[in-house]
C-alpha cells in the first residue's frame, strides 16, 4: 500500500536564506495518526503547509495521496485540496457572517457538489461532531470548543483521506482541547490519515506515532 | 450514523492498474456558486459597497440624464413638427446659371392653387426697399433687419401659426394701410400689443399695426417680416405680382408627387427656375441635431465614471488585503488561483453594475424632473437601458482586474497567517 504522505529530502528555504526545513524524510501510511511536536520555529507549520500543498518545497520529493506535488499544476493541487485534504487551523478561520451550517457547507464549495448536497453533508457532519443543535448559530454565538468543532466538521464533511491540523487546541482550554483531539481521533479512525501539530505533550501522548522536530529537521520518530 | 461524515476507506487499487486517486478529480466552482460567493462578499460590507458604487452611479446618472434630456427635447420638437404638419411645401424663384434671380410668373399663383392635391396655398410678394420704423425721425438705415412682404389673408392658416395679438390682414387691410408684424419684428420695434392705435412708418407712410404673429416655426424668416396686403403694396409701392414665395399645403398622402409637379406648374416655361422645398425636412434635421447630446456634458459623465472605477479598484485592493484570511481559507478548501481572481472580479463587476442601475434611476429621475419643468415628453432612449448596466459590468470588471490578480497571487499560507 502506497503511503498517504511521503517527503524525501525536502528542503524549504525562504527568501533571505532562512531554511525552515533542512532535508526532511518522512513517510506516513494511510490511516496513520501522527503528532508532530517541537519548539516554535522548528518547522512544524512549514511541514504541514507542504504536506497540505499550500506551499511548494524548494527541493526534494513530495507525494501527497499519490500525486507528485513538485510537478503538479496549481489546478491539480487545488483539486487535491478540494477532495482529499481537510485542514483544521488554530484560529478556526470561520466566516463570522455565516451560520455554522453554511461555514461547513463552504468547506465543500470547490468540490463542485450541489448546494443542497453540500448543506445536507454539512448537517450530518455537524451532528457527528455534536453540534446538531447549533446549525443556525453564527461563530460569535459559539464557544471556542464549539467553533473548533465546526471547523473540524468543515474539514470532514467532504470525507478527505488526509486531515491536517495545525495546533487545533492552541486557542482552547485543556478540557475543550482534549475533547477536540478525542473527536479527531474518533473521526480519523475510519481510515483517514491524521497529522496534528501540537505543543502539548499530553495531547501528543494520545498518538501512536510521534514525530519530533528541531531546527527544520526530524530528530525523533517514535511509535508506541 | 455510522460513517456518513467520516472518510470511507480508500478504494482498493484494481489489479494491475494504478490506485484510483481522488487527486485526479479537479476543483470545480459552478458559476452560481461563484456569483453567490461574490455577492456574499458585498453583503457583508454593505456601507462600503454602497459608497464605492456611488461614483459609478453618479457617472452613469449624469450620462443617462444628458441622453434623456436631449431625447426629451428632441421628442418635443418632433411633436411640434408633427402638430404643424409635414405637408407644407414652398416654391421660390431659383437662380440662373449666371447667378441672377429667376422671377416667378404672375400666373404661378392661380396655377399652383388649381393643382390637384393642393389643399391650401398663399403667395408672398417682397416689397423692395421698404423698411419699417417706429417714426419717420428714426434714420432710414436702421431697419432692424425687418423686411416688408405683401401676403394673402390666409397665411396663418397655411403656415399653422396664430396671432399673439390683434388679427391678421383682412378685407379692410386690402384697402387701407394696415400692417401685421412678425414676432421678431414686433420685438425689435418694441410693440407688444395692438390696442390704442399703434402706428409705424412703413416705406415713408403711416401704417396701422393691426396684429402681431406668434413665431412661425416652419419658416422663421417670416418672424422678422412686416406683412401688408397685396393691393396696398401694388398701390403704394408699385409691387409687381411676381411672388417671392408660394406656400402650399399638399394632401398628406401625395406630398412628394405634388412637390415634383409644383415647378412645372408654377413656371411651365422654366420649371428648373423654381426651387421647391419642404421646411419640415430642415426642422427634422434640427431635431436630430438637438438629439445629439452635448459632447462636453457626456465627457463630464465619463470623467465621473472613471473616478468611480478608480474608487472601486481602490476599495477592492483594500478588500483583498483585509480578506487575506478568507482568501487563504478558500485556497485551503481547494480554490484555484482562477477561482479566487474570478470571485473578486465578479464582486467588482456586480458592484459596478448595481451602481450603474442606481445611476440609471438617478438619470431617469433627472430627466423626468427636467421634462416636467419644461413641459416636454419624458424620453429615455431604449439603448440607455441596456448600455448603462452593461457598461457598469465592463467598467467593474476592468476595475477589478488588478485587485483580482493581486488576490490570486497571494500565497495561501501568508493569507492564513494574517
Amino acid at each position: 500500500m502506497t503511503a498517504a504522505l511521503a517527503l524525501g529530502d525536502v528542503v524549504k528555504e525562504y527568501p533571505g536564506g532562512v531554511a525552515a526545513l533542512r532535508g526532511v524524510n518522512i513517510e506516513i501510511a494511510r490511516g496513520d495518526q501522527v503528532a508532530v511536536v517541537g519548539p516554535s520555529g522548528s518547522g512544524k507549520t512549514t511541514l504541514l503547509t507542504i504536506l497540505g500543498t499550500l506551499e511548494r518545497a524548494s527541493r526534494g520529493d513530495v507525494r501527497v495521496a499519490g500525486v507528485e506535488v513538485m510537478t503538479a499544476s496549481d489546478r491539480q493541487l487545488a483539486g487535491l485540496r478540494a477532495h482529499a485534504i481537510g485542514f483544521v487551523f488554530q484560529s478556526f478561520h470561520l466566516q463570522e457572517w455565516m451560520t455554522a451550517l453554511d461555514n461547513v457547507a463552504t468547506g465543500m464549495l470547490y468540490t463542485g457538489a450541489r448546494s443542497r448536497d453540500r448543506r445536507e453533508a454539512a448537517r450530518v457532519a455537524l451532528t457527528r461532531v455534536g453540534l446538531g443543535h447549533r446549525l443556525d448559530h453564527r461563530p460569535g454565538q459559539l464557544s471556542g470548543g464549539e467553533r473548533q468543532r465546526v471547523a473540524i466538521a468543515r474539514a470532514l464533511a467532504k470525507r478527505p483521506v488526509i486531515i491536517l491540523a495545525d495546533e487545533p487546541t492552541g486557542n482552547l482550554d485543556s478540557t475543550s482541547g482534549a475533547e477536540v483531539v478525542a473527536l479527531l481521533h474518533d473521526l480519523a479512525s475510519d481510515g483517514a490519515t491524521l497529522v496534528l501539530i501540537t505543543h502539548d505533550p499530553g495531547i501528543a501522548a494520545t498518538f501512536e506515532r510521534r514525530v519530533q522536530m528541531r531546527d527544520g529537521e526530524i530528530v525523533a520518530d517514535e511509535r508506541r | 450514523m455510522t460513517s456518513l461524515a467520516a472518510p470511507g476507506p480508500p478504494p482498493p487499487p484494481p489489479s494491475g492498474g494504478p490506485a484510483a486517486s481522488p487527486a485526479l478529480r479537479a476543483a470545480r466552482l459552478p458559476p452560481r456558486e461563484l456569483f453567490g460567493a461574490a455577492v456574499q462578499g458585498l453583503r457583508t460590507r454593505r456601507l462600503r459597497a454602497a459608497l464605492s458604487a456611488l461614483g459609478i452611479a453618479i457617472g452613469i446618472g449624469a450620462m443617462v440624464a444628458v441622453v434623456g434630456v436631449s431625447a426629451s427635447s428632441q421628442a418635443q420638437l418632433l411633436a411640434e413638427i408633427d402638430a404643424l404638419g409635414t405637408n407644407l411645401l414652398t416654391a421660390t424663384p431659383g437662380t440662373t446659371f449666371s447667378g441672377n434671380n429667376e422671377i416667378l410668373p404672375t400666373s404661378s399663383v392661380p396655377m399652383v392653387a388649381g393643382m390637384r392635391y393642393v389643399d391650401n396655398d398663399v403667395a408672398v410678394y417682397q416689397v423692395n426697399g421698404a423698411t419699417v420704423l417706429r417714426t419717420p425721425y428714426v434714420p432710414a438705415q436702421e431697419t432692424g433687419g425687418i423686411g416688408v412682404d405683401a401676403a394673402g389673408g390666409n397665411l396663418p392658416q397655411v403656415l399653422g401659426v396664430s396671432v399673439a395679438a390683434g388679427h391678421f390682414l383682412d378685407a379692410v387691410s386690402a384697402r387701407y394701410p394696415e400692417v401685421v408684424l412678425g414676432a421678431e419684428a414686433a420685438s425689435v420695434l418694441q410693440i407688444e400689443s395692438v390696442g390704442g392705435h399703434v402706428e409705424v412708418d412703413l416705406g415713408g407712410k403711416w401704417f396701422n399695426v393691426v396684429g402681431i404673429l406668434k413665431p412661425v416655426l416652419l419658416d422663421s424668416t417670416l418672424d422678422s417680416t412686416a406683412f401688408i396686403s397685396l393691393p396696398v403694396a401694388e398701390r403704394l409701392f408699385q409691387v409687381t405680382a411676381n411672388p417671392s414665395e408660394i406656400y402650399l399645403r399638399a394632401n398628406v398622402n401625395h406630398v412628394p408627387a405634388v412637390a415634383n409637379r409644383v415647378g412645372p406648374t408654377a413656371d411651365p416655361q422654366n420649371a428648373s427656375g423654381v426651387d421647391v422645398s419642404r421646411p419640415s425636412d430642415a426642422l427634422e434635421a434640427r431635431a436630430a441635431a438637438k438629439g445629439q447630446f452635448t459632447t462636453l456634458l457626456l465627457g463630464l459623465g465619463a470623467v465621473a465614471l472613471l473616478v468611480g472605477a478608480i474608487g472601486i479598484a481602490n476599495i477592492m485592493v483594500i478588500s483583498v488585503l483585509e480578506r487575506r484570511g478568507e482568501i487563504g481559507l478558500r485556497r485551503a478548501l481547494g480554490a484555484t488561483r482562477r477561482h479566487v481572481s474570478l470571485q473578486f472580479l465578479t464582486e467588482s463587476a456586480v458592484l459596478a453594475a448595481l451602481g450603474s442601475l442606481v445611476g440609471l434611476g438617478l438619470g431617469a429621475g433627472a430627466t423626468e424632473i427636467y421634462s416636467v419643468a419644461q413641459h416636454e415628453p419624458f424620453v429615455v432612449p431604449l439603448y440607455a437601458l441596456v448600455a448603462a448596466p452593461a457598461s457598469g459590468l465592463v467598467i467593474g470588471a476592468l476595475a477589478g482586474l488588478y485587485p483580482a490578480g493581486k488576490a490570486a497571487r497571494l500565497s495561501p499560507t501568508e493569507a492564513l497567517r494574517a
